[in-house]
């Protein structure tokens, strides 16, 4: 029997699993494991990916939320990334976006420079600074019984909503999606917004 | 302050003309009758911000789905931007700042000199193009030209706005 704060969770399969149910949502990664899998679970139009930018993930999702207030937004960064920007989480608050939800795949570690700790290894609960600052919705997800419950929130309920998954450190494969940011930003808005796109 | 900045509600009437629908901004004095214009406007997303690189995030965001911003700021939040700003000319996002300038003209606060000095260059190294300006009568057309080099052009363009224009911060009469 593992208690509910054992850390089982693989990072691929939950990002996948989350991913099955996004339907027309618009997807937003933050640099790092998140963009890979993400990757992993399928290149896709509505996709842009931050391959730099560190702490700007939320940023762009609360931005383009504004912008397209009838569909979902869908951020999905790590733990270190959202430290970065952790000031955007009161940003994304006080907007109040009922189409945003924020997902931190929490591994607790710098996955991109050799695994070193991050504050939430130390007992940062990000989930509750968003529930802090005000967000509609926050929770902390430790198991697949959690992770099935969630899904329709992130997809569904009235936001801005925030969910951290606990997810183990087990290393796994860097699977690369497009990097040339003027592709990824022109395929987006080619997309989304046909021939406005190019106006 | 607030009647003595027409000029801000000459960059307002640019900023309708050419669609802008996000203005993200962290409170500045220099920019307040343009932020209050701004929140009065019902069509408008006027955004607060913690710290202004928050802004760039949200400016390409809004460029991904389709809607124009600007972000308002003092010289000293653009040193914050400096990594965000990669974002801009890696994916070629169309940027438009206006900056209201501190540690330049007349600058009693020794600690805002630094940052103020090097806000030209630094938003220079970045990519972004910038266009200075002190006199007021030249603002609107400016910030006019900058929008359009942004949104037609594809370009990341700054207004630096003097302390000239805005006037000297009032530190009242009885400093040493």
């Amino acid at each position: 029997m593992t208690s509910r704060k054992d850390i089982t969770l693989d990072r691929r399969a939950v990002v996948a699993r989350i991913l099955r149910d996004r339907g027309d949502a618009l997807l937003l990664t933050g640099l790092g494991s998140t963009t890979w899998d993400v990757a992993a679970a399928g290149d896709h139009v509505n996709n842009f990916y931050l391959w730099g930018a560190m702490g700007g993930a939320a940023m762009v999702g609360l931005g383009l939320a504004l912008a397209q207030p009838q569909r979902r937004v869908l951020v999905i960064t790590g733990d270190g990334e959202q430290l970065m920007g952790l000031g955007g989480i009161a940003t994304v608050a006080v907007q109040r976006p009922s189409n945003l939800s924020l997902i931190v795949i929490d591994n607790e570690s710098y996955g991109e420079t050799g695994m070193q700790d991050t504050h939430t290894k130390h007992g940062v609960d990000l989930a509750g600074v968003a529930a802090a600052a005000g967000f509609a919705y926050s929770a902390t997800v430790y198991n697949d019984d959690e992770l099935e419950a969630v899904i329709p929130v992130i997809c569904q309920q009235t936001g801005p909503i925030f969910t951290a998954v606990k997810v183990t450190a087990t290393p796994v494969t860097t699977v690369l999606p497009p990097r040339d940011g003027t592709y990824l930003k022109n395929r987006f808005r080619q997309s989304l917004l046909g021939s406005k796109a190019t106006e | 302050m607030t009647d003595t900045q027409p000029w801000a509600d000459e960059i307002f009437d640019v900023l309708k003309q050419i669609n802008v629908r996000q203005v993200a901004y962290v409170p500045d004095a220099g920019h307040i009758r343009l932020i209050e214009r701004s929140k009065n406007d019902p069509t408008l997303n006027t955004i607060a911000l913690t710290t202004e690189e928050e802004g760039i995030g949200i400016i390409a965001g809004a460029w991904l789905g389709g809607e124009r911003g600007v972000l308002l700021m003092q010289s000293s939040g653009v040193g914050n931007c400096i990594n965000m700003l990669s974002m801009i000319q890696e994916c070629r996002f169309p940027f438009l700042t206006l900056v209201t300038m501190r540690g330049q003209w007349g600058e009693f606060n020794p600690w805002q000199v630094p940052m103020g000095q090097g806000t030209k260059r630094v938003l220079e190294s970045m990519g972004v193009i910038v266009r200075p300006v002190d006199t007021a009568d030249r603002l609107a057309e400016t910030v006019d030209a900058a929008a359009r080099l942004a949104f037609d052009a594809y370009r990341a363009v700054a207004v630096l706005i003097s302390q000239r224009i805005i006037g000297f911060k009032n530190w009242g009469d009885d400093q040493p």
